[in-house]
């Protein structure tokens, strides 16, 4: 800072601190929890205990949130079940199946991504010219993406195995997906079947990991397998410790309506 | 009809850091500052609900909505652009802030080096180590004149940090101290000091302590929350426009932000600006804000297209490698990083902050001797603890399949016990890495998009190739039990996160005929517009930019003062 400046300050500082705590919020003179968070969390750690009987009440009850908004019943079996063979239920813990991956995938078919809402979907398109460093360079969004796709995967298993996809065998289903994944099967549109596959994939590690807000992730369960907190308000005592610190992940829930 | 506005005298077009700071500087002058911003308002209780992946992260809350406005991309001259129809390998932040909200916080100076490139590579090498395709350059502007706005955006932010023990490298005295240390931190530290290396701990501007600046503006210390990089600061722990610069000018009654406004082109006559025309995108009215001075502040991309659909300036053209508008398009790369798995150890990577980093330059710059390599300058290497979130960190070995229940097992069990020590490569200028405008493909009101063409040269790919090995050898030393790497470096994906270090395109120096800016980041072509920001740097160094940014932008607010005093070119 220069000279000049330490001779001229523009801003008398009391004046302006009481602004900033009036106004902006802003953490003034020394307050480590004085952020957007802090005003909620400083309260008392009885807090915790609440949420955490919340959630496990809830657990037990009806989940309003298993219906359907895009798919219907069809598609919705088909994504299931391959999404259960992309991440599926293991000795290490609950498959995209019991997490209601599914269920994550249909809101957010039906949610702005779906309809590719806030991506450039202008014309011309040249889906044949792109080549993968280039993303999506098709007409398609994603709701007529999955369309194609799924009807795509029942069309396969009816011509190899007589059968729709999601009553297929477990082997049966891998070495469809895996066509898929290596371009080997041509979908009736502008996309191919990687570029499905890798859509697919990418939204079945969403629904596994994202918080349950959105459906899936059941109670948490994907990040109680991974060991992820989800949303805490501090580590500040644990980043520097050198053994693991395991603790009950909390959701964004815990933070509202409480 | 445009709708024309009493004239002010100054008007930004957008409101992030370098619009942030020169507006507090030139409104505590007694100056009137219009901010004009694309995006919202933003606050720090916006981030009540921040600690959200799928988001921030997954769906870029924070980000420019591309469907509105976006760029075409291409690796060369001879093939058609696509548009960049979905945010990847850079992201483009909007909203009061701009970048410098959702920014990590990793506050460098670039190198003495850096600011006289081209003459410090003839003196130590001879002019044959250029190769004929690369128009490196002097920025005009050498460290020396440029420590004091290094100080001054420093001590502004807060920056936490300790002295950078490499022996090239100037000592820098940060305000706060530096960050806890974390133990894969200090595994890398012990590691590369085995190898003769010269690790320290990055400056962040994540505040390690509570921290009143010189504006009297207190922020208390950083949680390491592990949100941070994409997402906005809970705590205002972080140093963000909102939380500092902004404001101060607000304070003063000189300052009047106008959120929702998209400029669309600075208007001129005869050399000299008269103000710029924008739009309200919620009324969809059309206004013309008149000023003494207009400064071009949106994120680097943002800036060359405005000039670009402005006609303002001489746009760059490949083949004679003649005009400055679009010249000296860069990026950095990331293809160094290599990833050790350690099946024994358990670390807490849940948690982090987006500047915690041990970090080490005896690779970056010209801190080493590139007599017998084939590239020039080099990166960073780093270790980061930035917080690894569930849905975008799955490392597995290398030969674990992509999905499936040997994926699953494999990316829950190294999700603790893996880490990558990763660099930020430098990249030089090439004649054929350019901005201009798109021929087919257009925004929101009908203006051409612009079209960047780029791919990384034979230099950035050798330079990349030798980092890795080290980066290899340093998780050897750290007694990895495995490591992979992601191979050499390939023609730029434009689809895989890489790092929104976009730099060039309105590049300073000190030659009318070569650059499009002097150094006080005013227009060589039209005396009272100034363009601070990335966009300025002539190439791009290996490590983060916003320190230099911010003290550019330091130096333009100097320079807007003494034209508004004065007048003409300040150099």
């Amino acid at each position: 800072m220069s000279e000049q400046d330490k001779k001229t300050p523009i801003l008398d500082k009391r004046s302006s601190r009481r602004t900033f705590i009036k106004n902006s919020g802003l953490t003034v003179g020394g307050v480590v929890l004085g952020g957007a968070l802090g005003s909620l969390l400083g309260k008392d750690s009885t807090k915790t205990k609440t949420i955490e009987s919340h959630v496990h009440s809830e657990a037990t009850a009806v989940n309003f949130n298993q219906a359907l908004m895009y798919f219907d019943k069809t598609q919705f079996d088909t994504i299931e079940a391959a999404a259960e063979q992309i991440f599926p239920k293991t000795d290490v813990g609950p498959g995209a199946k019991e997490l209601l991956v599914a269920y994550f995938i249909d809101h957010q078919l039906a949610s702005n991504w779906g309809l590719n809402a806030k991506e450039y979907m202008t014309g011309p398109f040249f889906p044949t010219e792109a080549t993968a460093l280039f993303g999506h360079q098709t007409h398609l969004n994603r709701q007529q993406i999955f369309n194609l796709g799924i009807e795509a995967l029942n069309a396969e298993a009816q011509k190899n195995y007589d059968n729709n996809f999601a009553a297929l065998n477990e082997d049966d289903q891998i070495a469809i997906l895996t066509a898929f994944e290596a371009d080997e099967v041509t979908l009736n549109g502008a996309v191919t079947s990687g570029f499905f596959f890798r859509l697919l994939k990418s939204a079945t590690i969403e629904g596994v990991y994202a918080d349950p807000l959105y459906g899936g992730n059941k109670n948490m369960e994907g990040w109680k397998m991974k060991n992820f907190p989800g949303h805490q308000m501090s580590y500040a005592n644990i980043i520097e410790k050198d053994e693991f610190v395991k603790m009950d992940p909390m959701s964004l829930n815990s933070q509202h309506n409480h | 009809m445009a709708k024309k506005l009493p004239k002010t005298d100054i008007v930004l077009a957008g409101v992030g850091w370098t619009g942030g700071i020169i507006a507090a500087e030139l409104t505590r002058k007694g100056y009137k500052v219009v901010g004009l911003e694309r995006g919202k308002e933003r606050k720090t209780e916006d981030y009540l609900m921040v600690h959200d992946e799928l988001r921030y992260q997954q769906r870029n809350e924070m980000m420019q909505d591309l469907s509105k406005e976006t760029l075409t991309v291409r690796h060369d001259r001879t093939k058609r652009a696509l548009p960049y129809r979905q945010h990847g390998s850079f992201l483009i932040g909007d909203g009061v802030g701009g970048s410098g909200e959702h920014w990590n916080g990793l506050t460098y100076r670039f190198f003495p080096y850096d600011f006289e490139i081209y003459t410090k590579t003839v003196e130590r090498y001879g002019k044959d180590k250029i190769p004929a395709d690369m128009p490196l350059q002097d920025w005009g502007i050498t460290y020396d004149e440029l420590v004091p706005y290094f100080e001054k955006f420093e001590t502004m932010a807060g920056i936490s940090g300790e002295a950078n023990p490499h022996p090239e490298v100037p000592e820098v005295k940060y305000p706060t101290v530096p960050l806890k240390e974390t133990p894969s931190m200090k595994m890398f530290r012990e590691a590369s000091k085995n190898l003769g290396y010269h690790p320290y701990i990055a400056p962040a501007a994540t505040l390690s302590e509570s921290y009143t600046n010189p504006d009297g503006i207190s922020r208390g210390a950083c949680q390491y929350c592990g949100f941070c990089e994409r997402f906005g600061c809970e705590y205002g722990a972080k140093a963000s426009p909102v939380v500092t610069v902004l404001p101060v000018a607000k304070e003063t009654g000189n300052f009047e932000v106008r959120t929702h406004c998209v400029v669309r082109k600075v208007l001129h006559t005869n050399g000299k600006a008269t103000g710029v025309l924008y739009v309200d995108t919620r009324t969809g009215e059309e206004y013309i804000q008149e000023a003494d001075v207009v400064v071009v502040s949106a994120y680097v991309l943002n800036n060359i297209r405005i000039l670009l659909n402005s006609k303002l300036g001489r746009p760059y053209n490949p083949e004679t490698g003649t005009g400055v508008i679009g010249k000296n398009y860069a990026y950095q790369m990331t293809s160094a990083a290599s990833t050790g798995f350690f099946k024994d150890k358990e670390f807490n990577l849940y948690a982090g902050t987006g500047a915690l980093a041990g970090v080490l330059d005896d690779f970056n710059g010209d801190n080493f001797d590139h007599t017998d390599l084939n590239f020039i300058h080099g990166g960073n290497i780093a270790l980061g603890h930035y917080g690894k979130r569930p849905i975008s960190n799955n490392s597995v070995p290398k030969g674990t399949p992509g999905w499936g229940k040997e994926f699953k097992d494999e990316s829950i069990f190294w999700a603790n016990r893996s880490l990558s020590v990763g660099s930020q490569g430098s990249v030089m200028p090439n004649k054929e890495n350019y901005i201009d405008l798109d021929p087919t493909y257009k925004d929101q009101f009908g203006d051409p998009l612009i079209r960047m063409t780029f791919n990384y040269k034979d230099n950035e790919r050798n330079q990349q190739k030798y980092i890795r090995e080290i980066t290899t050898k340093i998780l050897e030393e750290m007694g990895a039990d495995m490591i992979t790497t992601p191979g050499d470096q390939g023609d730029w994906d434009t689809t895989k996160y890489q790092t929104t270090h976009n730099t060039g395109g309105v590049i300073m120096g000190a030659d009318p005929e070569t650059s499009a800016l002097n150094n006080y980041l005013q227009m060589w072509d039209c005396e009272n517009v100034f363009v601070p920001g990335a966009n300025a740097f002539p190439h791009n160094s290996g490590m983060n930019p916003t320190g230099t940014v911010g003290a550019l932008a330091y130096r333009a607010a100097e320079g807007i003062e003494k034209y508004l005093k004065n007048g003409g070119s300040l150099v």
